[in-house]
C-alpha cells in the first residue's frame, strides 16, 4: 500500500479580499520524507499557502489534508494537536527576546510535557548540538548574529521532534557561510529525523541544490513543478525567466507607464 | 534576571503596598467601627436631626461609645427614628438622654449621651425617652431676632 | 451645478465620518470580546503564578520610584497650598484633613493611575506590540501555546494587582510629604495634624472607596494596554501609535471613571 502524502492540497481557493484571490485553484502534493520548495515572486501566494497548511487560514474552497487529517473537519483543539506535530521556522527566527537560548529551546518542551528539568536539560543540549550551538546555551537572543539566531530557532522548532517542518524564507538575509549551514541543517534534520519539509523561498541557487521537488507559483496559481534538474532546462518562458534570473521576460522590466516621450514632454511640445 | 531576585522585589513591593494600606486605614482613618456582634441596639426619636449622618459617632463625656446605624422617618408622627449601636462594654441607665451636638462651630454632627440616674440599664432594642433635637441655625437666628424685637417693644412700653 | 458638487462633497464627508464611527465601534466590540477571552483564559496566569509575579515586577516595582517621588511632591504642594488657604480662615489645624482627604479620595488613585498608564501601560503595549511585530506571537501559536493566556493575561493581572498598591503608596507618601511641609517646615501643630485627620477620614467611606477606585482604574488601564499592544499593526509606526493610544485612552478613561465613581460614592444623603 502506498504511503499517503504528508500534505495534500486540492484545488484550494483563498482571498484576503473578495476581489483579488491570493490562491485560485492551487493543488500541491508533498510525499513523505521529501524536501519540497515552493517558490515564486513576492505576492504570488506562497506564504498564504504555508499559512493554510499551518491551519492559520481557512480556504474558501478546496480540500487540505495535513498528516492524514482534513483541516476543515478539525476544531480549535484539533488544530492545536496537529500543530504539535509540526515545526515552523520563521523568517527572522522569532526567538523570545526575554528568554535565553536555553529557555527558548526548552519552551515548547516545558509547555507541552511534564518532563523533569534534568531530562529537559538533556533534550535541549541534544537539539542545540544538532544545530551546532550547544556552547551558546546561556546567551540571550540579542547577543546572537542573524544566522545564529535562526539556528537557535531551528533547534526550538525541532524540540518536540515534529513530523512536518515548515520554513518561511530560511535563506533571506544570510551571509554565504550561514546559508550553507542552514541548507545543510535542513537536509540533515529532514533525513535523520524522518521529517518532511516544505520551504518557501525565492533563492533559486540554494533551493535547487537542496530540495527534491519544486513548485513554482505565479500570482495565485502553480505554473510549473518538477525536480530541480527538469526546471533548469524547462521551456516555459516564466519558469525560464525565474530560474535564470533574467531581468526581462513574461514579467516585464518596465512597470506599466505612458510612453516615454509623453513624460519627457516631447510629443506635444514639438511645434 | 534571576528568579529569586524578582521574587524578593515583588514580595517587598506587595508588603510595602499593604503596609501603606494599613497605615491609611489605621493611622489616617478611623478603623474602629463597632461591629454588630459586640454592640447593642438602642432607638431614639428626634424632632429634627439636622445634619446627622449614618455612621456618625455616639459620644458620652466626649468619648466615642458607639455609632449611628440607621436613620428612618416615621410618616405618622413625623419624627426621625435613629438607631444607635452602642458598644457592649458601655452600660447606660434607662433614663439616659440623647442630644445632637455639632463638633466645632461648623463641623459634623454627632449624638451625645448624658447618663441618667436609673438603676436599671438599657437593653438591646430599648428606646431612649429623653431626646433633644439638633439646633438649626435658621431657627436660632429667627429666635434671636424675635427676642430682640420683643425686648425693644418692652423698652418702648416701659418708657411710656 | 454647484449644488451637485456640494452634494457630492457632503456625501464624501458623511461617508468618511460614518466609516470612522463604525470602525471605532467595531474595534470597541473586538476589545470587549478580547477582554472576555482574556478573563476566561486567565487560568494559566493564576496556576503558573510565577508568570504574573514576573510581570508585577516589571509593572509595579519598576514604577515605584516615579510613584513615590510624585506622591511626595504632590503631598508637599498640598501642604503648602492648603496652609496658604486655610490660615486665612484660622483653620490651619485642618491641614491634616485637607491633605489626607484629597489624597485618599482623589489624587492617590487618579494621579497614580495616570502615572501608571504612562509608565507601565505604555511599556506593556510596546512589549506586546513588538512581540507581535517580530512574529514571536505567531511562533507561540505555531507551537500550540495560547499567546493570550501566556503573554497577555499575566500582564493584565499584574496591572490590576499593582494599581491599588501603588495608589496606597502614593497617598501614604503624599500624607508624609504634607506632614513634612505642614508640621516640620511651617509649624502647624503636630498633634492637631494627625488627630483631626484621624477623626475626619473614615475607613469605609474614604480609604476603601479610594481603593475601589484604584482597582477599577487598574482594570481599565491594564485592559487598554494589553489590547492596544495585541491589536497593533506589526510595524514600527503601528507599535508607536499603539503606545500613544494607550496613554491617551487610559488617561481619558481614568478621568471619566473617576467622575462616575465619585458621583456614586461621595455624594451626600444621610440615609444610606
Amino acid at each position: 500500500m502506498a504511503i499517503p502524502p504528508v500534505v495534500e492540497i486540492e484545488d484550494v481557493r483563498f482571498g484576503y479580499e473578495p476581489a483579488r484571490p491570493a490562491l485560485a485553484g492551487v493543488s500541491v502534493s508533498i510525499p513523505r520524507g521529501a524536501v519540497v520548495a515552493i517558490m515564486g515572486q513576492s505576492g504570488c501566494g506562497k506564504t498564504t499557502l504555508l499559512r493554510i497548511v499551518a491551519g492559520w487560514l481557512k480556504p474558501e474552497a478546496g480540500r487540505v489534508r495535513v498528516l492524514g487529517k482534513d483541516l476543515a473537519a478539525l476544531d480549535e483543539a484539533g488544530i492545536l494537536a496537529l500543530r504539535r506535530r509540526m515545526g515552523m521556522l520563521f523568517q527572522f527566527g522569532a526567538l523570545f527576546t526575554d528568554l535565553s537560548v536555553y529557555d527558548n529551546v526548552a519552551f515548547p518542551i516545558r509547555e507541552h510535557t511534564r518532563l523533569p528539568e534534568e531530562l529537559i536539560h538533556d533534550l535541549v543540549m541534544l537539539k542545540l548540538e544538532a544545530v551546532g550551538l550547544r556552547g551558546a546555551a546561556q546567551r540571550m537572543p540579542s547577543e546572537l548574529s542573524g544566522g545564529m539566531a535562526r539556528r537557535v530557532a531551528l533547534a526550538r522548532a525541532i524540540a518536540l521532534d515534529p513530523e512536518l517542518m515548515l520554513y518561511d524564507e530560511p535563506f533571506t538575509g544570510l551571509d554565504p557561510i550561514s546559508l550553507g549551514v542552514i541548507a545543510r541543517l535542513i537536509r540533515e534534520l529532514n533525513d535523520s529525523l524522518g521529517q518532511t519539509s516544505i520551504l518557501v523561498s525565492h533563492d533559486v541557487a540554494e533551493c535547487f541544490d537542496l530540495v527534491d521537488h519544486v513548485y513554482i507559483m505565479a500570482p495565485a496559481r502553480v505554473v510549473a513543478q518538477g525536480a530541480p534538474a527538469e526546471l533548469r532546462v524547462a521551456d516555459h518562458p516564466f519558469v525560464h525567466q525565474f530560474v535564470a534570473g533574467e531581468s526581462d521576460g513574461p514579467i516585464p522590466f518596465h512597470y506599466p507607464a505612458p510612453p516615454y516621450g509623453t513624460d519627457l514632454g516631447l510629443d506635444s511640445a514639438r511645434g | 534576571m534571576k528568579r529569586s531576585v524578582i521574587d524578593a522585589w515583588v514580595g517587598a513591593f506587595v508588603a510595602a503596598g499593604f503596609g501603606a494600606l494599613l497605615f491609611l486605614a489605621l493611622k489616617v482613618g478611623n478603623l474602629a467601627t463597632f461591629a454588630p456582634e459586640d454592640s447593642y441596639r438602642v432607638v431614639a426619636r428626634f424632632g429634627n436631626i439636622g445634619g446627622l449622618k449614618v455612621r456618625a459617632p455616639v459620644k458620652s463625656a466626649g468619648v466615642v461609645v458607639g455609632r449611628v446605624a440607621e436613620i428612618r422617618f416615621d410618616n405618622e408622627s413625623y419624627e426621625a427614628i435613629v438607631t444607635l449601636h452602642i458598644g457592649s462594654r458601655y452600660q447606660f441607665p434607662r433614663d439616659t438622654s440623647a442630644k445632637i451636638f455639632t463638633s466645632g462651630l461648623l463641623g459634623e454632627q454627632y449624638i451625645g449621651l448624658e447618663a441618667g440616674a436609673d438603676g436599671v440599664m438599657l437593653k438591646d432594642g430599648d428606646r431612649l425617652r429623653l431626646t433633644q433635637s439638633a439646633v438649626v441655625l435658621e431657627n436660632l437666628i429667627g429666635q434671636f431676632l424675635y427676642n430682640r424685637a420683643a425686648e425693644g417693644k418692652e423698652e418702648k412700653d416701659a418708657k411710656k | 451645478m454647484a449644488e451637485q458638487a456640494f452634494a457630492v462633497a457632503l456625501r464624501a464627508v458623511l461617508e468618511r465620518l460614518g466609516r470612522a464611527v463604525t470602525a471605532r465601534i467595531l474595534r470597541l466590540g473586538f476589545a470587549a470580546r478580547f477582554f472576555g477571552y482574556l478573563l476566561l483564559h486567565s487560568g494559566v496566569a493564576m496556576r503558573r503564578f510565577w508568570l504574573t509575579i514576573r510581570e508585577i515586577y516589571f509593572a509595579g516595582v519598576l514604577s515605584l520610584i516615579i510613584i513615590l517621588v510624585s506622591g511626595l511632591f504632590v503631598g508637599m504642594v498640598l501642604g503648602l497650598q492648603g496652609y496658604e488657604t486655610l490660615q486665612r480662615y484660622g483653620s490651619s489645624e485642618a491641614l491634616g484633613i485637607l491633605v489626607a482627604l484629597s489624597l485618599v479620595r482623589e489624587l492617590g488613585p487618579v494621579v497614580a493611575g495616570l502615572l501608571f498608564a504612562s509608565r507601565a501601560g505604555s511599556a506593556i503595549t510596546a512589549e506586546i506590540g513588538l512581540m507581535k511585530a517580530t512574529e514571536q506571537i505567531a511562533a507561540m501559536e505555531m507551537m500550540a501555546v495560547d499567546p493570550i493566556a501566556r503573554v497577555v493575561a499575566p500582564r493584565f493581572w499584574a496591572g490590576v494587582i499593582s494599581m491599588p498598591l501603588l495608589a496606597a503608596l502614593f497617598s501614604a507618601t503624599g500624607i508624609f510629604g504634607g506632614y513634612l511641609v505642614g508640621v516640620q517646615l511651617i509649624g502647624v501643630d503636630e498633634g492637631a495634624f494627625w488627630s483631626q485627620m484621624q477623626a475626619a477620614v473614615d475607613f469605609r467611606e474614604d480609604v476603601l472607596n479610594g481603593v475601589i477606585k484604584s482597582v477599577v482604574f487598574g482594570i481599565a488601564v491594564s485592559w487598554i494596554a494589553v489590547f492596544e499592544g495585541y491589536d497593533a499593526a506589526p510595524t514600527a509606526e503601528g507599535v508607536s501609535g499603539a503606545t500613544t493610544r494607550t496613554v491617551v485612552t487610559s488617561s481619558l478613561a481614568i478621568l471619566a471613571l473617576d467622575f462616575v465613581l465619585t458621583a456614586f460614592m461621595f455624594t451626600g444623603g444621610n440615609a444610606r
